[in-house]
């Protein structure tokens, strides 16, 4: 028993352990710094100024949220299933927290002789990792919208859960054509082979097109949020939630969104590359090497979080029917166009 | 059918054009429009580090006026009383004694003076009501506070800074009713 206890790399074990905190950690508080510079964005691009009274220029309004979300009374309703009614934003956040296992963060550091990669998981199929999490995000909205015993609840919750699966369909088949460019699901080679040649977007520029209106549905983003606007509207699935549990649904939603824009920058827009930087002659930098790295990814992502909430402010959303015929009728066709156009080119250029 | 006016514009129902079906110029030129919306000049006020000025009939809050040897104007005649559509004002009028001419004008004045705020809808006609210049409605509003009863304001906290022993905050609160100063 000792013997066998003592093969675990324990280093290993506490290194992994650490990365996992600080990655939480890191993205609960982007994600809660985004909610804030949600309403500063949509204020600035409405002709006035965001929250700017809590703290200098507002930016203690996050903690100010989940200290009232904290305080208020948790109800829950007599006729639902209280497991169920419970289980519903665990799941949500869970799977929103879980897709930031197998995204390389950064390169390697160097700390205590031992060389740690950025990423919690170097699994060889990182891409189908996180589709399949992503799929799993539809129980955490199903589960919350029939738990509530709330009719409305139910037809919100559904209407979100095929605007989610309809728009999954479009975003695998658009990454199946990067996978033939690429050759590899895992996102570590992605980057690596980004940084060696062309970032992924000029070689892809239409499946970056339909990947990106896909992440805006799946993320429940304008022009797709239905289901958002029916919670002010009607009910939708977080109708009968309230204080910490509504939170996580809301949380979820932009941890999502973190989420999505770190993965379009790491699958189109070369991860932690620096443009036009020669990371192999500076490697005597070491551990700054890194940073650099992580920076240019946190840019990345923050652009893209500008402009989810730059096209949020900007178009009304779709109906329901107009939402379903863009997605099985326009997204599918283009991105089985695009992926056979792909395959031909490979074929055409590179198999002689 | 006919139209009824000659200001009828019809309805442009063309079917779209592909550029128009792709939604993506559309979106794009409707996102550069927001885009620019980041530069102009955004016209909130920091409240309370800046306001917006009042006009200088804004009925604000009311004052109980005093003459210039600084005494009350106030007789507790009670037109305003009479005159107030919400009833907010209440008084208790006293006979003025023998030493205290310096005090109150006439030789009636209003020993309790009370006005509820909470009642009170700044309409002014308690100021047009009176016959001695004793209330008016000055530019300050009544602040907040976190019990009824404490905006229920007596006559020490309505009347005017006494001019004898506080000249500035006596000119300052009346601001542009002074009477114009005549070359004596």
């Amino acid at each position: 028993m000792t013997t066998t206890f003592l093969l675990i790399d324990l280093p290993l074990i506490l290194e992994k352990f650490v990365l996992i905190l600080v990655v939480v950690m890191a993205s609960l508080g982007i994600a809660m710094y985004t909610t804030f510079a949600e309403r500063k964005v949509a204020a600035i691009l409405q002709d006035r100024r965001g929250p700017n009274r809590a703290g200098p220029f507002g930016i203690l309004q996050p903690l100010a949220d989940g200290m009232k979300l904290f305080f208020k009374e948790e109800i829950i309703p007599n006729f639902s299933s209280k497991a169920l009614f419970v289980l519903g934003p665990g799941l949500a956040m869970l799977t929103a927290i879980m897709t930031s296992a197998v995204i390389p963060w950064g390169d390697k550091v160097h700390f205590f002789n031992r060389d740690i990669s950025l990423q919690i998981a170097d699994i060889n199929i990182g891409i189908l990792y996180i589709f399949g999490v992503l799929s799993l995000g539809v129980y955490g909205i199903m589960i919350g919208s029939w738990a509530s015993n709330n009719k409305f609840s139910l037809l919100g919750g559904l209407r979100a859960a095929s605007q989610i699966i309809s728009y999954e369909l479009a975003m695998g088949i658009s990454l199946i054509a990067l996978l033939m460019i690429t050759g590899t699901l895992s996102l570590k080679e992605m980057v690596v082979q980004q940084q060696n040649g062309y970032w992924n977007i000029v070689l892809q520029p239409l499946g970056f097109i339909i990947f990106l209106v896909c992440s805006f549905a799946e993320c429940n983003r304008t022009p797709f949020d239905l289901p958002e606007a029916e919670n002010e509207l009607i009910g939708g699935y977080h109708t009968e939630y309230s204080s910490m549990k509504l939170g996580f649904y809301l949380f979820s939603e932009y941890i999502n969104m973190f989420i999505s824009s770190v993965v379009m920058s790491t699958l189109f827009f070369g991860g932690y590359d620096v443009p036009f930087f020669d990371e192999a002659a500076h490697a005597d930098w070491g551990n700054w090497l890194a940073l650099i790295g992580i920076a240019a990814l946190m840019i990345k992502a923050v652009c893209f979080i500008f402009l989810f909430m730059w096209v949020r402010w900007t178009i009304p959303r779709f109906r329901y029917d107009q939402l379903m015929h863009l997605g099985w009728r326009v997204l599918i066709p283009l991105a089985l166009f695009n992926m056979l156009v792909t395959g031909g080119v490979i074929l055409y250029f590179f198999n002689k | 059918m006919q139209a009824l006016t000659n200001r009828v514009k019809e309805v442009d129902r063309k079917p779209l054009s592909f550029m128009e079906k792709m939604y993506l110029p559309a979106i794009l030129k409707g996102m550069f429009i927001t885009f620019s919306h980041i530069f102009k000049k955004k016209p909130t006020i920091n409240y309370p580090e800046k306001t917006r000025p009042f006009s200088p009939v804004f009925r604000g809050m009311q004052i109980l006026n005093r003459d210039e040897e600084g005494r009350e104007n106030c007789t507790a005649c009670g037109l305003c009383a009479v005159a107030c559509p919400a009833e907010a004002i209440t008084m208790e009028a006293a006979e003025r004694q023998a030493g205290e001419e310096h005090l109150y004008r006439e030789e009636k004045y209003a020993a309790k003076y009370e006005i509820n705020m909470l009642r009170c809808i700044f309409c002014g006609l308690c100021e047009e009501a009176c016959p001695k210049d004793a209330i008016y409605l000055s530019e300050s509003f009544a602040p907040a506070d976190y019990q009824r009863k404490q905006f229920v304001y007596n006559k020490s906290e309505l009347l005017i800074p006494n001019p004898k022993e506080d000249p500035e905050a006596y000119k300052k609160a009346l601001g542009n009713r002074a009477k114009p100063t005549t070359n004596a």
